[in-house]
């Protein structure tokens, strides 16, 4: 129950950690909040023989709005995004996924990056980027790039990024005209891992039909799970408890395949993704028809 | 790889400086190193809270984080709450009456996550206390009195703020 030795490196600027990155590669392992890797250390699943602290990285940590989208450094707290007004005004889905993350204590460690870069599929924030279509900024020291979520998430707490890559950014876009948002999840206990939920998304036209929708779930695949099938079938139609219904059940019969786990069935996973699905729905069309 | 670094850390107020391996976890370096046995170890993995100082004021886990991140910072204990064994932290005083506790194994976890709770909600309701002590196991009580004591402690500090 005790981290194997490691090197330690604290790098206090960003050229330096992708210096050591550049060096290490995937030795070296990059710690942000370490809410998730030291626990796996202390487990010794994890047996980093280089850790590159990003913690003494002040441009690293920063929330800005320059158009259109609200970006967030990487090594952002999620305690302080938590309590951003930019993010609460202008991310509202964030803004309310936020308090699911676990629990204060680990919020006020852990990072936005960090849990996007770690990947877990049971965990709220890749779901919230992917449902939003928000874009990833790799540095690495010979250059840097864009990714979008949709080519993030590479499976089972993998990403797209390279051995010598450090995901310093996040771009979140900004809520838009006649869409609401809503983030909801279900777990044992306020904090635990929940056993499912998502971030669904509902646009308006000018008939108060649907014209655009997005259902993303978590802890139900091998990452966050976009439910397409269920979306499209919500397009044009009214928004009501019917077809809520029926995205529901699409979404939970056809777009997931649930592993499930100790606390939950696969069935069981579905049912509440169903139930869940038409409840999200239900909240965000309330919010897009005021917003 | 028996490399160490040098930290300093202030705990409750006292400056320590200590070599130390950099895969000493906090709450070890806080038992071991600075002979504080008032931070209990758990679970070590981060789910039982019972080892949560407040770190620059805030709430966090001792045992998933690295003593050498503590460098230049500041932490308290519950070891720093009470003035003195005779004038003990109003939490403290309102845990003994409402028996907030039991073995106590997990006490000094919610004590330091209810401490920086209570300054932000002066006044909680019973949800809202659930809530915050949901990052905290108790094995004994099964949380109503911890719940009861919180709301006594509430009282308490507002009385002290009058």
């Amino acid at each position: 129950m005790k981290p194997a030795p490691f090197e330690y490196h604290a790098p206090t600027s960003l050229d330096a950690a992708l210096a050591l990155k550049a060096e290490h590669g995937d030795d070296g392992k990059p710690l942000a909040g370490g809410q998730s890797l030291i626990p796996a250390m202390n487990f010794r699943v994890a047996q980093p023989s280089l850790l590159i602290d990003l913690n003494h990285i002040p441009e690293l940590r920063h929330i800005t709005k320059p158009n259109g989208s609200v970006h967030i450094g990487s090594m952002t707290l999620q305690s302080s995004a938590e309590r951003d007004k930019l993010i609460a005004e202008h991310v509202p889905l964030l803004h309310e996924a936020i308090p699911n993350i676990a629990h204060p204590q680990i919020r006020n460690r852990g990072t936005i990056g960090g849990s996007l870069a770690h990947a877990d599929p049971a965990s709220e924030l890749p779901v919230v980027a992917l449902a939003l279509g928000a874009r990833f900024r790799a540095q690495s020291s010979a250059g840097e790039r864009w990714i979008e979520a949709k080519d993030f998430f590479a499976g089972l707490f993998a990403t797209a990024l390279q051995t010598d890559e450090l995901l310093t950014e996040i771009a979140f876009p900004t809520k838009t005209a006649r869409t609401g948002y809503c983030f909801t999840e279900v777990a044992r206990r306020h904090g635990d891992y929940a056993m499912a939920g998502l971030a669904a998304i509902v646009e308006l036209d000018a008939n108060d039909k649907i014209a655009a929708a997005k259902l993303v779930y978590l802890n139900v695949g091998d990452g966050p799970v976009d439910a397409a099938s269920a979306a499209a079938s919500l397009i044009g139609k009214a928004p009501e408890a019917a077809a809520f219904k029926e995205a529901g059940r699409i979404a939970s019969q056809e777009d997931m395949h649930p592993f499930g786990n100790v606390h939950a069935t696969p069935e069981y996973q579905r049912h509440l993704s169903a139930v869940l699905t038409e409840r999200a729905l239900a909240t965000a069309t309330q919010r897009a028809k005021v917003a | 790889m028996s490399n160490s670094y040098p930290i300093t850390v202030t705990i409750n107020g006292k400056t320590i400086e200590k070599q130390v391996e950099p895969r000493m976890l906090l709450a070890d370096f806080i038992r071991h190193e600075a002979g504080l046995t008032g931070t209990h170890v758990g679970c070590e993995h981060g789910v039982c809270g019972a080892c949560t100082v407040l770190f620059d004021g805030k709430p966090v886990r001792s045992c998933i984080m690295l003593a050498v991140q503590a460098n230049g910072h500041e932490l308290t204990t519950v070891e720093g709450l009470a003035q003195s064994e005779d004038n003990m932290h109003p939490i403290q005083n309102a845990f003994w009456e409402a028996h907030g506790l039991q073995c106590g194994f997990c006490t000094p976890g919610i004590l330091m996550t209810l401490v920086p709770f209570l300054e932000e909600n002066k006044n909680p309701n019973e949800a809202e206390v659930r809530e915050a002590i949901s990052g905290n196991l108790c094995r004994c009580t099964g949380y109503q009195h911890i719940v009861d004591a919180t709301l006594l402690a509430a009282k308490k500090l507002n009385e002290v703020a009058e």
